[in-house]
């Protein structure tokens, strides 16, 4: 019997999957962190500064490729877990299940898809002017101002809309995502696990409204 | 006729096993390979010997109806396994051990046998304990254990409430270990419904595959029936809905003699009957007794809520009657105390049937949490059942059909009368007399599948190393699966209109009512009687749906109650014929004037061993005299 | 007490089968749930029908035999409960009883109810045992074992193989019943010997069964009928990196 489409047990999958995880939080830290130096109030100055200094950064180079890898993994592997799942009950319950379960646990996948379209959303709307694929627009001074792409973009309450949206979902995601990994990884202990719990709701509200408050300055105040 | 021989060495008591042991012969590891062993059953000793056998390199067939061997009944063995470690330096001993299940056994149990059980059951306590199986510890991390009914000291050996289910699938990890070594092969989702008999030596057992209704059959040198009690001839009873008696009687039919039919024991503390369609009684553990204390109101028929009676208006009738032992009587004392006081018109609950078993000192002395440490789980379990918390009001509880004593007469190796068939665990008569002590059940089961078994076993495979595979295709297997085929037509083949569950209840209610907890002459014979009537009803209206060749319940279930009614009709023969009382059984002609069980040693100190002599024939009664050289027989007194 | 039950019935594992209705007159309160089934199927026998087949045996909620999805959960509604012990006072008067059997690759309908759960037990051939034959067992008392951890030990053990948790899944994953036997020897000295052999290969073998992948939703403790936590699947998981991350060649 084949296990899965790729050949990893159960158990290194689940590894993989929370250390990618994992790495993607830490990540969306740092990302939230340098976007709120946009809310400086000078202008996009600080932040420009920022940006530059990250994309000059050999090093900060070197995690791109790092990062880009780590959403493909997670991505694809959430894809697989998710059609080797979907197999091994090959007829389903008449009923839905009714296990209390949070919500937001049950939903992973689901709230993973709509992250995945908000990302490439995202990808299109900054990071592939960077590449070429997509032009750049008038009004940014060069290839890496952000904040002037922030301002335009977020000034349409669409997008805006869209990104909060998103946030929300993501909120749901990481909810969920910050102590599982945690689990996934065996580091469990009854002392503290409700600690980690704690954490991760802070740490979800702390992203998502992190970066919620972005779009919503930018509509509403700028 | 069949001539008893019961085997059991010369020399001093204490020596005997060891002894007899060195003497026996074996079968060289080159030789194991070639030799065959079924055995059929998977609870504590058949899942013990088969592992056993298998690590000693037998090629082992185990056989279990369920679809797993975790599932066989030790798993719901509540309270203990016993055990003469002496850890709480009471002063226990293997002789004391000896001594204790001698006495609660009321004397009608072999002297040598008894002792070998005792003496290897610290060996079995430290196998489980090798094995995983987490028993209570104390602090320290050494081994707990608690009190149990009959006896002054506290060798019980524990896991919670949930002693058999953590022995039974420590048992089950030691066969999963042989299973993935190869050395057994395991047949789930089987019954056994006959033994093939070769030559005067069983060679085989003749099953049917429960999900394709199949009859197969299968070979060896030896087979150890470890099939368990029959108590489910009670309809109600502590067992689980599958156990029954068929693989049992098939041998008894075959010509293994059966011995003491009528020793069976009812369980004090079950919880009592709700409701009519209810075809279960589910144990509260005898342990228990430990911390709760029976009583009944004083005045009859009081239907006060058991809160509102006060202290003075309560009878603690164990505590009254045994000072000694208070509510740690034996099970059979303790269950015909509470029946005594139900049929005085004392008895609690909208039936009258059941008597309380109050925590509340206990509780207030020790505090809800240690209880709840020590019980916690039958707790959960009585409130589930009966949607009363007792933690606030007294449980009620009502005997119940639970252990036969009595099983296949076998000789000190554990064979039975045909050469190369076993018995093993509740299956056989041998340890407990006329009434076993609470947790020596597991220990025996474990005993006789770990260490007694495998010893003995070899001694009588040695003849067989150069027989070569025992071909199925010979003409007794031809014949014995025929009979099975014939019988399975015939049943089907009657097309009444009444199922089988409504005969075996009302199997069971002439059971409990004529050869139940208290027994008289008349009623025996009136007993028996009804069963035949009851016999000739179900093969002319028994009805079962649906064909032989599919997954059928209803056909499973017919053709355990068919054995049932001559089980029951050779327990009222045997209850009858042993005119006295002792342990289990208590014959109202037989009583002192307190109304305690009177024994007749005189006449009575022996094994009634009861050969087949056809379906309406009566059996020919063999007597195996029992010889006490190091107990003095006494009354069994617990005043 | 009145009841309209709706029940998968299948003829053998390879029929297809489909939810017939039966309704069901004065049924008592105290009845246990599967005594409402004997309840039925008298009836069902005595109108010449077949009756419903359902695997049972000790009815006290500690062989494991029993295992029925109904209304959405395994087990029933009530929490730590086998089927046997579900009483019908737990339901209201006039519902709905939705029954089905467990639901998963691994686990085949064999007939109406009745599921082939032998893949739980090449899990358990894989590895769910310690290696010691009779007679090689040291003194009871040579490996103390402290209470705290005694105690978690039982409660793992406490596993009763009725296959709940991978009912409750969404994903149908079987990490909680292999978690409960790998923390069990995991965390006593009798076990550790081999613990790492015994993860990969329990863990190796609950994959070839086709059992679903955890995600971590935790339906499997919040319906196991004993109660097991999911922690166990976290010293699984420790348990799994450790052998993964320390093995040895063989020489």
């Amino acid at each position: 019997m084949k296990k899965s489409v790729i050949n990893l047990s159960s158990l290194s999958q689940k590894y993989v999957m929370a250390l990618a995880g994992m790495f993607l939080m830490i990540f969306l830290i740092f990302h939230l962190a340098t976007n709120l130096l946009m809310l400086a109030g000078d202008g996009g100055k600080a932040f420009s500064e920022a940006v530059t200094f990250l994309t000059e950064s050999p090093l900060v180079k070197i995690m791109e490729y790092v990062l880009f890898a780590g959403f493909l993994i997670h991505i694809l592997l959430g894809l697989v877990l998710q059609w080797h799942n979907y197999r091994s009950r090959p007829v389903k319950y008449h009923t839905r299940l009714r296990s209390e379960t949070s919500t937001f646990s049950r939903f992973m996948f689901h709230t993973g898809v709509i992250i995945f379209v908000f990302l490439v959303i995202h990808l299109i709307n900054f990071f592939f002017i960077r590449l070429g694929w997509v032009a750049q627009p008038d009004h940014a001074a060069h290839q890496h101002d952000f904040y002037s792409m922030a301002v335009v973009l977020f000034q349409n309450p669409w997008y805006t809309a869209i990104y909060l949206v998103s946030f929300v979902f993501l909120g749901f995601h990481l909810k969920h995502a910050f102590q599982s990994s945690f689990q996934s990884l065996g580091l469990n202990h009854t002392k503290y696990t409700p600690v980690i719990k704690v954490i991760g709701i802070i740490y979800a509200i702390a992203i998502s409204v992190g970066f919620a408050i972005i779009p919503v300055y930018f509509l509403f105040f700028y | 006729m069949i001539k008893l021989d019961s085997k059991i060495p010369e020399g001093p008591l204490a020596e005997k096993w060891s002894r007899y042991k060195t003497g026996l012969r074996l079968v060289n590891p080159a030789n194991k390979k070639k030799i065959d062993i079924i055995v059929v059953g998977t609870g504590l000793a058949g899942a013990g010997a088969a592992s056993a056998l298998g690590e000693l390199g037998y090629n082992v067939k185990v056989f279990c109806f369920q679809d797993s061997p975790r599932r066989a009944h030790s798993v719901a063995a509540q309270g203990g396994i016993n055990a003469a470690k002496n850890y709480r330096n009471d002063n226990d001993s293997i002789y004391r051990l000896f001594h204790d299940m001698m006495k609660g056994g009321d004397y009608r149990a072999r002297e040598a046998n008894v002792y070998r059980a005792s003496e290897v059951s610290n060996d079995v306590i430290d196998h489980f304990t090798a094995m995983g199986v987490p028993f209570a510890r104390d602090y320290g991390g050494s081994l707990d254990t608690r009190s149990f009914g009959g006896v002054q000291v506290s060798r019980t050996f524990y896991a919670k409430g949930q002693t058999g289910q953590q022995c039974l699938l420590g048992t089950y990890s030691s066969l999963n270990r042989q299973i993935a070594k190869g050395t057994v092969k395991i047949f789930p989702r089987r019954d056994m419904l006959d033994i093939v008999v070769v030559e005067g030596k069983a060679r085989g057992v003749i099953t049917r595959n429960l999900v394709t209704g199949e009859l197969e059959r299968h070979s060896a040198h030896a087979v150890v029936l470890a099939t368990g009690g029959y108590g489910t001839v009670y309809y109600l009873s502590t067992l689980g809905l599958g156990s029954n008696a068929s693989a049992a009687w098939s041998a008894y039919r075959k010509g293994a003699v059966f011995a003491n039919p009528s020793f069976i024991q009812i369980h004090p503390t079950s919880i009592p009957v709700l409701n009519d369609y209810q075809c279960k009684l589910t144990l509260m553990s005898e342990s228990l007794r430990n911390d709760g204390r029976v009583w009944v109101p004083k005045e009859k028929g009081d239907k006060r809520h058991p809160n509102e009676i006060a202290e003075e208006d309560r009878d603690y009738y164990l505590e009254r009657r045994y000072p000694a032992f208070g509510n740690l009587v034996p099970r059979d004392v303790a269950s015909r105390a509470a029946k005594e006081r139900c049929d005085a018109g004392y008895g609690a609950g909208d039936t009258g049937l059941s008597v309380y078993l109050d925590f509340k000192d206990a509780i207030n002395k020790q505090g809800e949490k240690a209880i709840r440490d020590k019980y916690g789980n039958l707790f959960e379990m009585y409130e589930k059942i009966t949607g009363v918390n007792p933690y606030k009001q007294p449980m009620r509880i009502y005997p119940a059909g639970h252990y036969t004593m009595g099983g296949l007469w076998v000789d000190y190796n554990l064979m039975t009368t045909i050469p190369g068939l076993y018995a093993i665990g509740e299956s056989n008569f041998s340890d407990h007399g006329a009434n076993r002590l609470g947790a020596s059940s597991l220990m025996q089961c474990s005993g006789d599948g770990y260490f007694i078994l495998p010893n003995t076993i070899s001694d009588y495979l040695a003849d067989d190393i150069r027989t070569g595979k025992i071909p199925v295709d010979q003409p007794a297997f031809e014949e014995a699966e025929k009979q099975v085929a014939d019988r399975i037509q015939k049943i089907m083949d009657v097309g009444g209109k009444e199922t089988a569950s409504s005969f075996h209840k009302r199997l069971g209610k002439i059971m409990w009512d004529y050869c139940g907890m208290r027994r008289d002459a008349e009623g025996l014979k009136k007993g028996m009687e009804l069963l035949i009537q009851l016999e000739e009803e179900f093969w002319k209206n028994i009805c079962i749906p649906g064909t032989d060749k599919e997954l059928n319940q209803e056909l499973e279930k017919a053709l355990k109650v068919a054995d049932f009614f001559e089980v029951g009709r050779l327990m009222c023969e045997d209850a009858l014929q042993r005119e006295e009382s002792c342990g289990a059984h208590f014959r109202e002609e037989h009583q002192t004037e307190t109304g305690e069980a009177k024994r007749n040693d005189a006449k009575f100190a022996y094994v009634a061993a009861w050969e087949y002599q056809g379906p309406k024939a009566k059996p020919i009664l063999h007597k195996e005299a029992l010889e006490f050289k190091y107990v003095e027989l006494k009354e069994r007194s617990y005043k | 007490m009145n009841f309209t039950l709706k029940i998968w019935r299948q003829k053998n594992a390879n029929a297809k089968g489909s939810f017939q209705t039966y309704p069901l007159k004065d049924v008592s309160p105290e009845m246990s749930f599967l005594e409402m089934l004997d309840y039925l199927n008298n009836q069902l026998i005595a109108r010449g029908n077949e009756p419903v087949t359902f695997e049972h045996d000790c009815r006290e909620g500690i062989c494991g035999s029993c295992g029925l999805y109904i209304n959405g959960r395994p087990h029933g509604p009530q929490r730590s409960t086998t089927t046997c012990e579900l009483h019908m006072r737990d339901f209201k008067d006039g519902e709905t009883i939705v029954i089905e059997p467990w639901r998963s690759k691994a686990f085949p309908v064999i007939k109406d109810l009745i599921v082939d759960r032998s893949s739980f037990e090449r899990i358990m051939h894989a590895g769910g045992f310690v290696n010691v034959n009779v007679g090689c067992a040291p003194e009871s008392n040579s490996n103390p074992i402290g209470k705290l951890i005694a105690d978690k030990v039982f409660d793992a053990a406490a596993c009763i193989g009725c296959g709940a948790c991978v009912a409750a899944c969404k994903n149908s994953s079987a990490m909680l019943y292999a978690a409960a036997k790998i923390a069990q020897y995991a965390m006593i000295p009798q076990g550790k010997v081999e613990a790492k052999e015994r993860v990969d290969k329990m863990v190796k073998q609950m994959d070839a069964e086709g059992f679903g992948f955890c995600s971590n939703t935790y339906a499997c403790e919040f319906d196991c009928p004993k109660g097991i936590s999911t922690d166990f699947i976290a010293l699984m998981n420790r348990e799994f990196f450790s052998s993964k991350a320390c093995k040895q060649k063989h020489a």
